[in-house]
């Protein structure tokens, strides 16, 4: 073995790959963890709201003592949007301001950052500004480690985990994945506003660290497939669109256009007023559910987080980090195990793939596979929002003349967005077997 | 009062260190009749252009190394893409 060599080189210290590392090295290996950017979290954007905080804890007891954390969860508002009105559900807990939380926001350059040097507290090796391009292979075919781009930038490792996000050149290079297809992700661009604290307490109904999350379907992405969100920090607001990426480009708008619309909608510009912009971002994210789950194991390499896909879309869940940290972590567990064995075969990690169906990765996965196609839908995502809020004007309305009931009134707005009864029976029929039953 | 901030407004918030060496490198032999032009709309940056001629420009300094143009690009060969060097990019502060 030459002098650069590890039991487990992980690439990318997103959620995913930290966790990896930390459980890997914790295990006694000796693990690499490597990461592009300048540091840990530097490339890395999401809403974000770490849900199922309790997935962190059981790696980290109680790290947000510790962690840079914004805001818990208290609070979530689903809102279906036309052009002057909306429609909302408004789900509030004070008893989710106690540990462990529901789901908390953090701002990812800080939160990915603190994660990895959890990582490297736990033994791993921290090899930041160094992006890899390529896998090494035996003459079996087999990947026994990594081709970084710098000089004598080969690294020689057991077990390989892919945790380069959702472009993930290493799964495709690996043969585990095929190219993503424009159906398959969505382009998330997001602003971070500050706020002084007292105005977001004061404008969210907020008390102390309470925080909430908005998310929005409808016209407030134009005709283009997607929502919009709305999340409380401390002292700023992060907020964006995610828009399928083969949507927007048949629809033609830009996403940075799409995300002026949205701060200027009725409903938002007064939670947005008097903000300053902080920062611009984007990012993509892997939306296909099940079916844009890769292989996940080949000989020699794990993939993990995104680049597995894991990313928990669905319309009503919009969770990645909690997917990421516990794939992670699995993918850590099982390559420390497997390299500590001396048995690197696919067969031997496909431990990892039957972990993560032990665990709430793929049994939501699987529960919940057809969500994200429901979720994406031509007419959930561009009639129904605008046949409810209408639905619910004509409702709420008071004109001085007599009223019409609710079914009526259902039928007229189905009629006039075009949509047959049973066509909608049918939706509902569907949505039902996407989340209900 | 509408927080509108233009793009230009946007972009001077991020900090990136450009790579000397291009990362995105586009074949304008490929995309020359290409009549979709699907990068321009899909880029979060505004960074590729399309000229009076039919011709792409585009830069890649301010590229926030999202992905989204090779996906949303339905042309083989005609957006080679990798990312910037080690610690070249951009960097993001969520501050």
């Amino acid at each position: 073995m030459s002098a650069l060599a590890f039991d487990v080189v992980v690439v990318g210290a997103g959620p995913a790959g930290s966790a990896a590392a930390l459980v890997a090295a914790r295990s006694g290996r000796r693990v690499l963890l490597i990461e592009r950017g300048e540091y840990a979290g530097s490339k890395n954007v999401s809403g974000a709201a770490l849900y199922a905080p309790q997935v962190l804890e059981a790696l980290l007891p109680e790290f947000w003592h510790s962690a840079p954390v914004e805001r818990h969860l208290t609070r979530r508002v689903i809102s279906f949007v036309s052009p002057e009105s909306s429609i909302a559900m408004d789900f509030h807990a004070a008893n989710w301001d106690h540990p462990p939380y529901n789901g908390l926001t953090v701002l990812r350059p800080r939160f990915d950052r603190w994660l990895a040097e959890q990582a490297a507290a736990a033994g791993a090796t921290f090899l930041p500004e160094t992006v890899v391009d390529d896998l090494l292979r035996d003459g079996a075919g087999r990947v026994v480690g990594v081709h970084a781009r710098r000089p004598e930038g080969d690294i020689e490792a057991a077990v390989v985990i892919a945790a380069d996000g959702v472009n993930s050149f290493l799964a495709k290079k690996a043969g585990l994945r095929g190219e993503l297809r424009p159906d398959e992700v969505s382009l998330g661009v997001k602003e971070v506003i500050a706020l002084d604290r007292r105005t977001i307490e004061e404008r969210f109904a907020l008390t102390g660290d309470e925080g909430v999350t908005y998310e929005y379907v409808g016209s407030v992405t134009d005709a283009v497939k997607g929502g919009a969100f709305l999340y409380t920090n401390r002292e700023s607001l992060s907020l964006g669109v995610i828009v399928q990426v083969a949507s927007l480009t048949q629809v033609k708008v830009p996403a940075y256009e799409l995300l002026e619309r949205f701060k200027a909608h009725p409903s938002v510009a007064p939670l947005v007023r008097g903000g300053r912009l902080v920062e611009y971002s984007a990012h993509m994210v892997p939306e296909a559910g099940l079916a844009g789950v890769p292989k996940l194991c080949g000989d020699g390499i794990l993939v993990t987080g995104d680049a597995a896909g894991l990313c928990f879309a669905t319309g009503l869940y919009l969770e990645g980090m909690n997917f990421a940290i516990a794939s992670g972590a699995a993918a850590g567990e099982t390559a420390a195990a497997a390299s500590a064995a001396g048995r690197v075969d696919a067969v031997e990690l496909r431990a990892y793939q039957r972990r993560l169906e032990r665990s709430f990765v793929l049994a939501d996965f699987r529960r919940f596979r057809r969500a994200p196609a429901f979720a994406m839908s031509e007419r959930l995502q561009n009639v129904y929002p605008g046949v409810m809020t209408a639905l619910a004007e004509q409702a709420l309305a008071s004109r001085g003349q007599p009223r019409s009931k609710l079914l009526a009134l259902a039928r007229a707005e189905l009629r006039r967005a075009r949509v047959p009864a049973w066509r909608a029976l049918r939706d509902l029929w569907r949505g039902g077997r996407a989340f209900g039953w | 009062m509408v927080m509108r901030t233009t793009l230009q407004e946007k972009l001077a918030t991020v900090r990136f260190r450009p790579d000397p060496e291009p990362h995105i490198v586009v074949d304008g032999e490929v995309c020359r009749d290409c009549t979709v032009h699907a990068c321009v709309y899909a880029c979060p940056a505004n960074l590729f252009s399309l000229l009076s001629d039919g011709s792409i420009v585009f830069s890649y300094e301010q590229c926030f190394e999202c992905g989204t143009c090779y996906v949303a690009c339905n042309r083989e060969g005609a957006i080679t893409w990798r990312y910037p060097a080690g610690g070249y990019g951009v960097s993001f502060r969520d501050a």
